[in-house]
């Protein structure tokens, strides 16, 4: 019982950064009606940044929030310079952008840091405030974050002017350009918050599996099965997914199939959602538009 | 002068020409609407006013040149278009709506009394305040479009067909309140319609389009007294 507990809340750890690539993943899914396939690069790099500058003498939360700053204006500037160009061109032509996106971030991590494995320290105090076997101090503190910046996000969304209108752009935007609302501006702001979203998701999960250019790989597709799993259409969805994802992994690692197809049962998990439930959870079913 | 100056205004959709250099003016206060069939270039008159198209030729509102500038900006500048097909959004509430129409606005405080201005006008919207916008029934969610356009406290509202898939009792009521929100709050408005006899009705000022010319020009009164506007457009 105790392994199963332990397990399943380990799993919450990880699942709390699955949550979070999700919902980055979704946000811009939304918005343009694409999987961003380069958001787990854009988080390593933004962790690089972060790395950096701690190796440079900076205090954690300082580097953490620069780290912020830096990818909230990368994600901007990305979306400015080679997506709205593209706007309408066909998915294709967004694919391989993506890929070349990915390869380049890699690429270039690998040439300013080189692709030797370094450690990024966590944040949090070695011990837990209460006595516990079940979850490790970091684990506990990567929930923790999660929670408070995926609330943040939610009354963010909910109740201020602004979320409200990011939400009406993506859905709508001819409306949203018809009250006003500048539909360009807010897919930047959208990119920007998706790529502080994984910047947080990078430095979380960065001391567990140690910084190198090819860290976020296998966590992505975990990210993108927990959208899957959520449904595309539903942010909120998409973070119960993520969570769910990091539980079943940890579950399905120590129960049924070892840990060396942990990235199997991630592509499993994806296109048996996509086949017979292909909404996810909670997403709502979306007509195809030709 | 007029608020709405138009001269030589061609819209086109890539290679297809939906209007050919059509010229009019709004007189300040006033109604004014635009009749012809289905195809004329009605809605694309009213996109090319805020720049959804691409057009030529020049678009004077309020003085200042407008032709070039994004649709935003054109809104801001107190344009409000009551689209084609309602543009309502429909995943959040109506009261989300009303408050995206006034997602531009500099005088935030105002917002909530003109809230009540809007419910005032139409209590229905009121007592569905809090329901999914989605799911209000047709005429409700026209009804929303007009009052979200009034959340920008619009100089000009342009509206595409309002009577639209409408029962006649629903459209009479809409017809009769804007006839009130011109008055009451001196806004300009441009209105689109096929259904002839209820626009010219409420205008003051009538052009008849076709295929993407101006045919006819005139008051509503000599409009609707014109021989061929009758026996095409009104029937009799
Ligand atoms: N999105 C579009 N793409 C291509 N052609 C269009 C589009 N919208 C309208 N048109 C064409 O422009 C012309 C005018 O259409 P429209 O302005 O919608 O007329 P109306 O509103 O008077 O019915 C029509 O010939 C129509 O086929
Ligand atoms: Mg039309």
């Amino acid at each position: 019982m105790d392994l199963f507990l332990q397990q399943t809340l380990d799993g919450l750890a990880t699942g709390a950064i699955y949550a979070s690539l999700a919902l980055a993943v979704v946000m811009i899914y939304q918005a343009i009606d694409h999987f961003n396939f380069a958001q787990g690069e854009m988080a390593m790099f933004s962790t690089f940044i972060a790395w950096q500058l701690i190796a440079w003498g900076m205090p954690y939360w300082a580097a953490f929030l620069i780290c912020l700053a830096f990818s909230f204006i990368g994600g901007m500037l990305i979306e400015r310079v080679i997506f709205a160009p593209i706007h309408d061109a066909p998915v294709l032509s967004h694919i391989v952008i993506f890929i070349a996106l990915t390869l380049i971030f890699n690429a270039l991590a690998g040439f300013v840091w080189d692709f030797t494995i370094k450690e990024f320290p966590s944040p949090f105090p070695d011990k837990l405030p209460f006595e516990s076997t079940l979850i490790g101090p970091h684990e506990f503190g990567v929930v923790g974050i999660t929670l408070v910046m995926l609330g943040l996000i939610y009354v963010f969304f909910r109740f201020t002017p602004v979320g409200l209108a990011m939400r009406a752009a993506a859905a709508n935007p001819v409306s949203a350009a018809l009250v006003g609302i500048s539909v360009k501006r807010m897919l930047g702001l959208g990119w920007g918050l998706a790529a502080v979203v994984g910047a947080v998701a990078g430095m979380m999960i960065a001391p567990k599996v140690y910084l190198e250019p090819n860290m976020m790989l296998g966590i992505l597709l975990y990210g993108f099965a927990g959208a899957v799993v959520g449904g595309l259409t539903s942010p909120g969805g998409a973070v119960v997914g993520g969570f769910l994802m990091g539980v079943l992994e940890n579950l399905a690692g120590t129960y049924i199939i070892g840990s060396e197809l942990k990235l199997t049962f991630a592509l499993v998990v994806i296109v048996a959602v996509l086949l017979f439930k292909p909404a996810g959870l909670f997403g709502r079913v979306v007509v195809m538009r030709v | 002068m007029a608020l709405l100056e138009v001269s030589n205004l061609v819209a086109s959709y890539g290679p297809i020409r939906a209007l050919h250099g059509i010229s009019f003016s709004l007189e300040e206060g006033g109604v004014t609407t635009i009749l012809g069939a289905n195809g004329a270039g009605k809605t694309s008159t009213l996109r090319a006013i805020c720049g959804m198209v691409k057009t030529e030729g020049s678009v004077h509102f309020d003085g200042q040149d407008i032709s070039s500038r994004p649709t935003e900006a054109i809104v801001r500048r107190g344009v409000a278009h009551v689209p084609e097909g309602r543009g309502t959004f429909t995943r959040v509430t109506t009261e989300e709506n009303l408050l995206l129409g006034s997602y531009s606005r500099r005088d935030k405080k105002a917002v909530q009394s003109d809230m009540e201005q809007v419910y005032g006008y139409f209590p229905r919207l009121k007592e569905r305040r809090n329901q999914q916008a989605g799911t209000l029934s047709g005429g409700e969610q026209q009804m929303l479009a007009v009052g979200r356009a009034l959340m920008l406290r619009p100089k000009l509202m342009l509206l595409d067909e309002p009577s639209f898939g409408l029962a006649p009792l629903i459209v009479e009521e809409l017809f009769a309140i804007l006839r009130r929100i011109n008055e009451d709050e001196k806004v300009t408005m441009l209105l689109v319609e096929q259904n002839a006899t209820l626009a010219l009705d409420l205008a003051d000022h009538a052009y008849l389009l076709e295929t993407g010319n101006v045919v006819i020009a005139g008051t509503a009164d000599e409009i609707a007294a014109d021989e061929t506007v009758r026996r095409s457009y009104l029937g009799y």
